[in-house]
């Protein structure tokens, strides 16, 4: 409008600017006229007028045309650019501004585009950089994730919530060890992203911890912190703790605690271990104390009293000698009970004797040639060693017996004495004598070039071991037997098999979620769930069909961890039906044995604790748990959310809801079916592409899901 | 004469603490357990008490203990014997009232120098 009233305004300006100079010269000539000139040029120019008028009307047409092709090109072109320009910042990056008018709009047109395309150049540039940063994030942090996994320490990151942001491995099987009573069903339940770690730590404990950390920080110390807690089942932990902090900000401004690092050490056998040593070392000390009291009080008085009565004198011999051989089978009493802990310090590793020797073959094979040989050995047997100062020394003995005696082939055999084990390196060839013997024992082992600054006597001393040389004089042979420490191989943490994938120990992202207490107006996307299945003997909960595997898998912040899932086979405590083995697999030889429900429910229970549950058709699952409340105790109160109904919800005009066809529809590719946890996991797999579809049809919140669930017809089948 | 009791359920010692202090000139009473020491004291009212800390009955501890609350026995000193050899003890001892402390095994020279010290026979 504005641009047509300046249209306009222009277009008076025109006729003004064409007819004002004529009237005003003819006006001013006009009144410096005499009369008679007046009449003259009114003659003149009244019988010409026409054409005058015509003249002018016709230049004020050809101007106006003019000016209407101007404004057009110049002041609209414009404006459509300008306006094209918007759409170009705005809505389509990928507009250009088509090129037309006069040269100067073209140019001005191109000169856009070429804004534009630098622009896009920019823009593109940036979000290539941005894409790699978030890759490289990424990758740190399945790196950190790896890495964490092959940890031997059980490490446990936490927020401040005490929510679990990562775990590894060790941490797993460890706490899972540690797990007594019902949760040992479920295995590991009590570890999992987004889970307290007041479940398996005090949290006072942890409390008291954060507080010394703050004030180590504050005062300018380490942040370290150390506490020793114990753990169900009697066993402890020491458990260090350093801070997670943000990332510096401003100057001078101390660095924020986001959160903490755990790592526990079960320390029971070390303590055990350790108070054993000090037991031995207390008999021995202060033990010895008052027996020696007593001698030294005896011997002095027999000393300073030379001339004391003979029957005196015996008395006072006898206490010496009653209370030296007190002492000393005190001495031999406690050699015994604490042989074990008495041995040196050194670290040992349990090993297996035969890898050893194996060991040990190999390198003398390959270094000096020498053929090598096994006769008696025990495959089983474990030791305390150091291997590789082990081996170190075989080879040693068996270089400086190819210098000395040139044996054709050497012999090792391991023997099983009960506490100690024998490990013998034999040779055939003429005895050697015992001084020999004692120069190696005290060298430094050397062999093929290589040495080291350990001596043979002080391998041995390390192993708390004991090395001779001895002679088989039948059989013309002669052997170094080396004495070691037996091992009782602690039962290894069973490897779990590895799923395939990125390792799901882990959830950055939980740093800032806030407590996850269920709220129903929170979005469905932000809260924690478990989706479970079971398998049952048959479909009449009320007429005695009973649970016969619950299998159920969580989700955390948006994210289905198919490590953390709980999979229990439950003994019916009656007959499965024939009919319905081959829909479940189960058979009868698998659910005999196993716990029954009274002991499952708990577990699945603590489970599931402040997590929604999601269920398949949960009415059914649903009813089986509840009809155990009564007798369990167990009440399953949270919310719980139904994939059937939710479906129906979404796509109300199909007429199957069964969880294939749902998979199908929406996609879903899944390994396997039909045992009840694949079947959760099928069912988590399900809800998390639903909730995308949920939130277009305006159900955010799980408050809305749960009424909205309710309002399908599919709700209304009961069972 | 001064009197000495020595309190300690080992014979094997008692015989040399006995021996010692006879020679040493003093007139010497035993006991064998904290119990014993107690009615000891009331009766033979020595001027010293060597008292083993680990006995049956009662504890060296808890005889001095009674000991010093006992007004009638201000004057008596008491010489604690241990076998037991840690700081933390002898704090102990010595807080709840003994003279000295004396931790096995020991010189019988300072043991006597020690108990003619306490004694001002020195």
């Amino acid at each position: 409008m504005k641009a047509k009233a300046r249209f306009l305004i222009a277009v008076v300006v025109l006729g003004l600017l064409m007819t004002g100079p004529f009237i005003v010269t003819s006006f001013l000539v006009w009144v410096d006229m005499k009369e008679g000139e007046r009449l003259m040029l009114t003659e003149l120019l009244l019988s010409r007028l026409p054409l005058g008028t015509t003249m002018t009307l016709f230049g004020f047409t050809i101007g106006c045309f003019v000016l209407h092709k101007l404004f057009k090109q110049y002041v609209e072109g414009l404006l459509g650019m300008g306006e094209q320009l918007r759409l170009m910042l705005g809505a389509n990056r990928n507009f250009r501004v088509k090129q037309e008018g006069p040269p100067e709009v073209q140019q001005l047109a191109q000169a856009a585009n070429d804004l534009a395309a630098q622009r896009d150049a920019l823009m593109s540039d940036v979000e290539a950089q941005i894409a790699e940063a978030k890759a490289s994030v990424e990758e740190e942090k399945n790196r950190l994730a790896a890495l964490m996994s092959e940890l031997a320490q059980a490490v446990v990151v936490c927020n401040l919530d005490g929510r679990i942001l990562l775990y590894n491995n060790r941490a797993r099987l460890q706490f899972k060890a540690l797990s007594q009573g019902p949760t040992s069903v479920a295995g590991g339940a009590l570890i999992g992203l987004g889970r307290s770690i007041f479940s398996i730590l005090e949290k006072n404990q942890i409390e008291h911890s954060r507080e010394v950390i703050r004030q180590r920080l504050a005062a300018g110390k380490t942040p370290i912190a150390n506490f020793i807690t114990t753990a169900r089942g009697g066993q402890l932990l020491r458990i260090q703790m350093v801070p997670v902090l943000a990332a510096a900000g401003e100057e001078g401004l101390e660095a924020a605690m986001s959160g903490y690092v755990l790592t526990v050490e079960n320390i029971t056998r070390s303590l055990e271990e350790e108070s054993r040593r000090d037991q031995a070392l207390h008999d021995l000390t202060e033990g010895s104390r008052a027996a020696l009291g007593s001698i030294r009080a005896a011997v002095a008085n027999l000393i300073d009293y030379p001339d004391m009565d003979v029957e005196l004198r015996e008395r006072f011999v006898k206490v010496v000698d009653d209370e030296a051989s007190r002492m000393s089978r005190k001495l031999d009493q406690t050699m015994h009970d604490f042989a074990d802990s008495m041995k040196s310090r050194w670290p040992l590793e349990d090993v297996l004797a035969i890898d050893i020797v194996a060991a040990a073959q190999r390198r003398i094979e390959d270094r000096l040639h020498l053929p090598t040989k096994t006769e008696e050995i025990d495959d089983t047997l474990w030791i305390k060693a150091d291997s590789f100062s082990l081996v170190f020394a075989l080879v040693f003995l068996a270089s400086r017996l190819q210098d000395h005696y040139t044996p054709r082939e050497l012999r090792f055999r391991i023997i099983n004495d009960g506490k100690l084990a024998y490990l013998d390196l034999i040779w055939a060839g003429p005895a050697m004598s015992s001084e020999t013997f004692y120069t190696w024992e005290g060298e430094s082992l050397q062999a093929h070039g290589e040495t080291s600054s350990l001596t043979l006597r002080e391998v041995i001393d390390r192993h708390g071991g004991e090395i001779w040389y001895q002679r088989e004089k039948a059989a013309h042979r002669a052997f170094f037997r080396f004495v070691l420490p037996v091992a009782t191989p602690t039962a290894e943490l069973p490897e779990e098999r590895r799923s395939t994938g990125r390792p799901e120990y882990y959830d950055f992202d939980l740093f800032n979620f806030e407590d996850q207490t269920i709220d129903l107006d929170r979005k469905l996307s932000e809260l924690v769930y478990t989706v479970f299945d079971t398998e049952t003997t048959g479909l009449e909960p009320s007429n005695g069909d009973e649970i016969i595997q619950i299998g159920a898998a969580r989700i955390v912040n948006n994210r289905l961890l198919k490590q953390e899932t709980f999979n229990q086979l439950v003994d019916p405590e009656r007959p499965l039906r024939p009919e319905s083995i081959p829909i479940h697999g189960i058979t009868e030889d698998m659910v005999r044995g196993q716990p029954n429900i009274d002991i499952v429910l708990p577990a699945f229970h603590a489970f599931c604790e402040d997590t929604v549950l999601i269920a398949h058709n949960a009415a059914f699952d649903m009813r089986f748990l509840q009809l155990k409340e009564e007798r369990t105790g167990i009440r399953f109160t949270q919310p719980v959310l139904d994939t059937l109904l939710l479906s129906a919800v979404i796509h109300p005009n199909q007429e199957s809801h069964k969880l294939d066809v749902i998979l199908e529809r929406l996609g879903i590719v899944i390994d396997a079916r039909h045992n009840a946890l694949e079947d959760a996991i099928a069912t988590g797999e399900v809800f998390l592409k639903m909730v995308p579809l949920l939130e277009e049809k305006g159900i955010v919140t799980i408050r809305q899901a749960l009424e909205a669930a309710e309002k399908t017809y599919f709700a209304r089948v009961k069972y | 004469m001064k009197k000495i009791l020595i309190v300690d359920d080992e014979p094997n010692i008692v015989i040399s603490l006995e021996f010692l202090m006879k020679k040493e000139g003093f007139e010497v009473a035993v006991a064998a357990d904290g119990d014993e020491a107690l009615s000891r004291a009331a009766a033979f009212s020595p001027d010293l008490i060597l008292l083993d800390v680990m006995m049956p009955k009662k504890s060296g501890f808890e005889v001095c203990e009674a000991l010093r609350a006992d007004p009638a026995q201000a004057a008596l000193k008491i010489v604690m014997l241990t076998a037991k050899g840690r700081d933390t003890e002898v704090a102990r001892g010595l807080a709840i009232g003994a003279d000295a402390y004396v931790t096995k095994p020991f010189s019988t020279k300072d043991l006597v120098v020690r108990v003619k010290d306490l004694l001002g026979l020195a």
